[in-house]
């Protein structure tokens, strides 16, 4: 299997009195296609988590397995963490964070153009993403000329562009009203299934949380897991 | 590849052309200042061409007759002139003052010349109207940009002028246009007195006992006499012969004559070595300081809009952007601004450069000197901004 893996994976802050364990070995596994969601009160280490799962910063300790490829055992297991950031990991924030002075195409065509990808065929699979996710007649417009719920789906794009087996999505439906937010997670689980792409959903909002078939609750640095109700599908998340 | 740099910059335009206007400005202040020392140096060598000599003859121990003031006798020109070696000898006389034209005050260079030679040093070199100096009093040859027409009166000390011919280009060292008129009238007004004080110096010489003496009838009135004479002129200005070393003859006239004689690579190492190099400092100080300043600016402009794109920025080194490629955006649009105010710059100077009250001359190998000058300006300037993105953490963009 695919996906994410990650076994203990530890996290300390600073040294000696002073250190704090943010992450205390946490285990998590998603599979390509699923959605899980991760929940937790603040100060959980969710955002730790996040950042030592987008390879932002590095984990003290555990094991960490992308694509049926080990990046990090006690350490990092490859050279150019920028590279494994752009091919193998999506990025989807709490706001969508596109580059402003982008149109929508090139914001998600930026990505293959980054891995070296010819522009024409860059903008040719940017344009099927958009397809996909019902935004390709606003293609040629720039970022502040988007609603809210168009500028995430453009994001969701971007993070699907160089098809890559996880996609870390950090609170992404907080800023949307419940409408917008379950048309959200439904493009999310659809995305998921389409692509084979494993989605890690770092949310708070209780509207989407019964989506989740399974669901990673994070306390005091550890995880538990637990079944979710698991409306995973678009005809169930409207229902 | 999308070139970011290209594309924030058609983003933000409006802000990026007032920026480069503001900055094209202050390039456009630099070029032109650097146009004056060029014009400086430009009319210290036109001043030495145009007057047609190879050699000055001037007072001892002084560097007349452009930088102190000389006098030497107006006889010494026939002493010059039988010297071996010379061709010709002319005597000159130079005055800066303040001339009527209409209802204002022009500064001019008068220079006094022997009229009806033309050809000989210091005399105009060419004529674009009217003719040379015939008359030995009351005419007068200027340099168009002092403002005269043919036929026009300048009124220079107690006399007037009439303007016979115009030529171009005869300037000073500091810029003032010429204006020729007769030796005699311009011996004159060097030494030109009010009548009160020619009633006061011949009351003077009167009391003294040592010009009145009672046993010596006629010496009160000779002395006098002598008193309303100039005999000096400033120069005596000498072509060569072709062929004639001029070092070896200046070498001559300084034994035998006991006068100061400077060749032309001397006199103009005293016009731009010693005359314009006060100014020339003054001008390089500023052209530091314009150039500081515009470092500055862009410096501030580049880290501010670096500033205002850190979120963006964290966002691209998350998706996987190389540190190469955000360093190029913003090296890019820092010399984008460089290129737009260096245009924007020079055109304006050009187009200004006429109107300046001094002249200015806007040479290409400046503005090649300059254009690399502003975009290794504005490389440097944005090293602040390239250090602050270097130092953004991915993570920012996670929260």
């Amino acid at each position: 299997m695919s996906g994410i893996r990650i076994e203990a994976l530890r996290k300390r802050y600073g040294s000696g009195e002073t250190a704090v364990d943010a992450l205390k070995g946490v285990d998590m596994e998603v599979a390509p296609g699923e959605v899980v969601g991760l929940i937790g009160p603040s100060g959980s280490g969710k955002s730790t988590l996040l950042k030592c799962l987008g390879a932002v910063i590095e984990p003290t300790g555990g094991k960490m397995v992308l694509g049926g490829k080990t990046i990090y055992d006690d350490g990092w297991k490859i050279s150019d963490l920028r590279m494994l950031r752009r091919d193998s990991i999506g990025f989807i924030f709490q706001a969508p964070y596109l580059i402003p002075f982008l149109n929508a195409l090139d914001n998600v065509a930026l990505l293959p153009m980054l891995a070296g990808h010819p522009d024409d065929e860059s903008r040719e699979r940017a344009m099927e993403l958009l397809e996909a996710l019902d935004v390709a007649h606003r293609a040629a417009a720039m970022p502040s000329q988007l609603s809210g719920g168009e500028q995430q789906r453009v994001s969701i794009a971007r993070a699907l562009a160089n098809h890559p087996p996880v996609i870390l999505a950090d609170e992404p439906t907080a800023p949307l009203d419940s409408e917008r937010a379950l048309s959200v997670v439904r493009i999310l689980h659809s995305m998921a299934h389409q692509y084979e792409t494993a989605i890690i959903v770092v949310t708070h909002d209780e509207k989407i949380i019964p989506t989740f078939r399974r669901i990673y609750r994070i306390r005091d640095g550890k995880t538990v897991e637990e079944a979710g109700e698991g409306r995973s599908t678009a005809e169930e998340i409207t229902e | 590849m999308i070139s970011l740099a290209g594309r924030d910059i058609l983003h933000g335009w409006g802000k990026f052309v007032l920026t480069s206007v503001g900055l094209g400005l202050l390039i456009g202040v630099t070029l032109t200042m650097g146009g004056v020392y060029r014009g400086m140096v430009d009319d210290a060598k036109v001043l030495l061409d145009n007057s047609g000599a190879d050699l000055w003859v001037v007072q001892r121990e002084t560097l007349g007759p452009y930088a102190e003031s000389s006098s030497i006798y107006d006889d010494v020109r026939w002493s010059v002139f039988g010297m071996p070696g010379v061709e010709r000898a002319a005597n000159v006389t130079y005055l800066t003052t303040q001339v009527r034209r209409g209802g204002e005050d022009t500064r001019v260079m008068v220079a006094g010349v022997e009229p009806g030679e033309p050809g000989a040093p210091g005399q105009p070199g060419y004529l674009t109207a009217g003719r040379h100096l015939a008359r030995s009093h009351y005419e007068a040859v200027a340099d168009e940009a002092s403002g005269f027409r043919l036929g026009d009166t300048i009124r220079i000390r107690r006399n007037s002028y009439t303007v016979v011919g115009l030529t171009r280009r005869m300037v000073s060292s500091g810029g003032d246009p010429m204006v020729f008129i007769p030796l005699k009238d311009a011996q004159e007004a060097q030494f030109l007195k009010d009548n009160d004080a020619i009633l006061q110096q011949r009351r003077r010489t009167a009391a003294n006992p040592s010009l009145n003496r009672p046993g010596v009838p006629g010496m009160l009135d000779g002395v006098i006499a002598s008193q309303g004479v100039n005999p000096y002129v400033n120069a005596v200005l000498v072509r060569l012969l072709p062929g004639a070393d001029p070092e070896k003859t200046a070498e001559h006239m300084r034994r035998w004559m006991r006068l100061e004689v400077y060749t032309r690579a001397q006199m103009e190492e005293i016009l731009l070595g010693k005359l314009i190099a006060t100014s020339s400092k003054q001008i390089a100080m500023l052209l530091v300081i314009l150039a500081v300043v515009s470092a500055a600016i862009v410096a501030f402009i580049i880290y501010t809009l670096t500033l205002g794109k850190i979120r963006e920025i964290a966002v691209l080194k998350l998706i996987g952007t190389k540190n190469r490629t955000i360093i190029g955006m913003i090296m890019q649009q820092a010399i984008a601004l460089g290129v737009l105010g260096f245009m924007i710059g020079k055109v304006s100077a050009t187009f200004w450069a006429p109107k300046f009250p001094k002249y200015v001359l806007l040479e290409v190998r400046d503005a090649a000197t300059g254009f690399a000058a502003v975009i290794i300006m504005c490389v440097i300037a944005s090293l602040l901004a390239i250090r602050v993105a270097v130092k953004v953490d991915p993570a920012e963009a996670i929260g």
